[in-house]
């Protein structure tokens, strides 16, 4: 165990995930103009599909996929005790890992190559690429080298993860793990950590609300029924829209 | 009866000379940034023609608006179920190319460049890019160009006119155009608040003025697909749509929007209507050829006690009340009937209304039959009878309408769903106001005829002079009724008016090297 071992593993991901709460809270709070999904949808259209389709649905796959085996680490496990239903969770994963590689090149050769995207894009958007881009191709590489990867992460980082939520951190397994996945695992906290600083920000907004509110939605700045009331106090606060 | 006011307007197309004074006045006040240089909040198109962006009015491409389904209605290309799972890529959506790629010259090598045996040149370049562009497209390309196969012809509201008739349209004897200025239509239905999936999009409730609150938009960008005007944009710079905000700051300090303020031709009105909220999905959901008429219904008469008592209730100020008495849109659209809303089979209820324009049918050309002097003339000559212009002593006085150079279906299909007595009984009132005052002023028409013509339409002398100050003669004070948001309330509905130019948006001024940071 050595002090970067420790740092990596320990203590980053709690300076990631503390950087993810706060700084999210803030730039969704103080900063709501500069949360968007900063679409380039209208300066390029065509090309955006092929790129954009395969790497939402794929990398919302691969996240789910890491998901369950982060919340039910036995349910996986026994999943994966017959050979062939491991073979079908593995293959599943590397073919939803490539499509979001195959979407993330396409998207970046459209932002390289197109004038007007090229015009709207700033250092910071060409780092976190090269980050999802570096941690894609490392987890694409462990799905097809390492084809018992999600018993290991099931067996060995499900319970460092759970042992980071319950603030008593346990890495001994994770350092016997070989660099890849260890690369793959700092890559993960370098992306949460790097969320409210970027772009990457959108996902913070996913607009289910739609789902439940009205259409049409009526914001008044009085309160209608009480303006004309002579014994209500003019409210000192500003009421907000929205 | 949920009683709301909401600040509507009238556009009176007869007197629109499309000088873009208010396009220009707009872009001015709010558009004049990075990444909103396309926007025109307030534009004029010439029809027929393809308007901006191209052949908006066309529905299959666009996918704007509402559409029937059983009963009730449904957004024709966003709602719940599309706009998410279209979250990742909108199909629907108009892309920089279908407005124009925003442009301006390299002035500075006019002075800048070194000396040279060639004149230096101020070559235009791309506000994206930077980079030296070819024009291809502008703000107003299609201006005054009516007859041009690219634009006229490409007229969406050609749909249900025969070929005979589109032809007849462009014989270069008959060739006419008018002028569409467009603004936000502040609809009573909104497209563009059902489909943001942020829920970044409201309508006001004290004025019904449709807000987008640049905080909470997250550039999703389904209001852009949804509204079948194509009165949201996008800024690309920022990330988040912007519309028409119908200047409220100024409207809350009593002031008319700038593009009203500005109006050269005079043509705009602006006032308070009340309505009855609990119909809007009713009314919205009627059958196409009810649409207009059960709109005009459910605007409230603002001098019926009940209406008012139902209003102050609803916490209606006393101010927008007594406007609403005086509201020259009110006069217009209800009392004497005389305007439309623009497509109303988009279901969104526009509050925006048009006084169709008469001027091509006093205008209508009838050839005359030159035969006997064959000899005399050339090939090419042609010889209009003398009483062409102004034909006021046709016995037949509505018959001219029938004939207009605009076949009636062609107005029908912008203004009333296709329902072309709804646009020739507001055309005959016009006409009727203007046979009124030619009795009045010049004489040489016979009085049996107007008062026919007044009986006819629904009018009386007194009614027709009503019209026709409110037309020719209105005062600024008469055109723009405006009750000014009570100072004491007008603090708590917005912090800081004191917006400058260069401003994102409104009321804060953040430069684009937030972007992607």
């Amino acid at each position: 165990m050595t002090a970067l071992d420790t740092f990596l593993f320990v203590a980053f991901p709690y300076v990631a995930v503390i950087t993810f709460v706060v700084g999210v809270l803030y730039r969704w709070k103080r900063k709501g103009f500069t949360v968007t999904s900063l679409s380039s949808q209208f300066l390029e259209g065509k090309m955006l599909f092929w790129g954009t389709i395969p790497f939402h649905i794929g990398i919302l796959v691969v996240f789910l996929g890491h998901l369950v085996a982060f919340m039910l680490p036995q349910a996986t496990l026994a999943w994966n005790s017959q050979p062939l239903r491991l073979i079908i969770l593995e293959g599943t994963a590397f073919v939803f890992g490539l499509t979001v590689l195959i979407g993330l090149a396409a998207l970046m050769y459209r932002r390289f190559t197109n004038p007007r995207i090229r015009a709207v894009t700033t250092p910071m958007d060409i780092g976190i690429e090269l980050l999802l881009l570096a941690q894609v191709i490392l987890g694409v590489w462990i799905a097809l080298g390492f084809r018992w990867g999600s018993s290991w992460f099931a067996a060995d980082l499900s319970p460092y993860l759970w042992s980071l939520v319950r603030f008593s951190p346990d890495p001994s397994a994770v350092f016997a793990l070989p660099w890849v996945i260890k690369l793959h695992i700092v890559g993960a906290f370098a992306l949460v950590f790097m969320v409210p600083f970027t772009r990457l920000a959108h996902v913070i907004v996913a607009p289910l609300n739609y789902l439940v509110r009205p259409y049409q939605q009526v914001i008044w700045n009085w309160d209608r029924k009480a303006i004309r009331d002579p014994s209500t106090a003019w409210s000192a606060a500003r009421p907000k829209a929205n | 009866m949920d009683v709301r006011s909401q600040i509507s307007m009238v556009f009176h197309l007869d007197k629109c000379i499309g000088c873009h004074t208010c396009s220009v006045a707009c872009k001015n006040l709010w558009t004049d940034r990075k990444g909103a240089e396309y926007m025109w909040w307030n534009n004029v198109e010439t029809k027929p023609g393809t308007g901006y962006p191209g052949k908006w009015e066309d529905q299959d491409i666009y996918k704007g608006g509402w559409e029937k389904d059983g009963e009730g209605i449904r957004l024709k290309g966003a709602g719940k179920p599309k706009s998410l799972t279209n979250i990742f890529h909108n199909p629907h959506m108009p892309v920089i190319d279908d407005y124009y790629e925003p442009f301006t010259f390299k002035y500075l090598d006019l002075i800048e460049s070194s000396a040279g045996d060639d004149q230096p040149t101020a070559r235009p370049i791309s506000m994206i890019t930077g980079e030296p562009m070819d024009i291809k497209m502008g703000p107003n390309w299609d201006d005054d160009l009516s007859g041009s196969p690219d634009y006229a012809r490409n007229d969406p509201n050609f749909a249900n006119l025969t070929d005979a008739e589109q032809e007849a349209m462009f014989e270069l004897e008959r060739m006419a155009f008018f002028y569409l200025p467009r603004i936000c239509n502040h609809c009573l239905n909104p497209a563009c608040v059902a489909s943001c999936p942020s829920g970044a999009i409201y309508k006001r409730g004290e004025d019904g003025v449709v807000l987008i609150n640049q905080d909470v938009c997250r550039g999703w960008r389904m209001c852009v697909t949804a509204c079948p005007y194509k009165k949201t944009y996008y800024n690309w710079n920022t990330g988040k749509s912007e519309k028409c905000i119908l200047c409220y700051p100024r409207i809350e300090s009593g002031l008319a929007p700038v593009c009203m303020h500005s109006c050269v031709g005079r043509i705009r009105y602006l006032g308070v209507m009340l309505y009855d909220a609990d119909q809007i999905e009713a009314v919205a959901s009627a059958d196409e050829a009810d649409v207009v008429q059960r709109q005009m219904d459910m605007i409230l008469d603002p001098f019926d006690p009940e209406v008012v008592a139902a209003a102050m209730a609803n916490g209606v100020a006393d101010s927008t009340i007594d406007s609403a008495q005086k509201s020259p849109t009110y006069k217009f659209v209800k009392i004497w009937n005389m305007a439309l809303p623009l497509h109303p089979e988009f279901r969104t209820l526009p509050m925006l209304f048009y006084v169709p324009p008469l001027l091509p049918v006093v205008a209508t050309v009838s050839e005359a039959d030159h035969s006997e002097r064959a000899g005399e003339l050339h090939d090419i000559a042609k010889h209009w009878p003398d009483s062409w212009l102004y034909d006021t002593t046709t016995k037949e006085l509505f018959g001219t309408i029938d004939d207009a150079r605009f076949p009636l279906e062609y107005m029908a299909s912008l203004f009333s769903a296709g329902d072309t007595t709804a646009v020739a009984d507001r055309l005959k009132k016009l006409m009727a106001v203007r046979l009124h005052r030619r009795l009045v002023t010049v004489g040489d028409v016979a009085k049996e005829t107007v008062d026919a013509a007044l009986a006819d339409t629904n009018l009386t002398p007194l009614l027709a002079d009503e019209i026709y100050y409110l037309t020719s003669l209105a005062k600024f004070d008469d055109r723009f009724v405006i009750p000014a948001a009570h100072r004491e309330q007008a603090i708590e509905m917005i912090e800081f008016t004191g917006d400058v130019k260069g401003n994102t948006g409104f009321g804060f001024k953040v430069g684009s090297a937030v972007r992607g940071a």
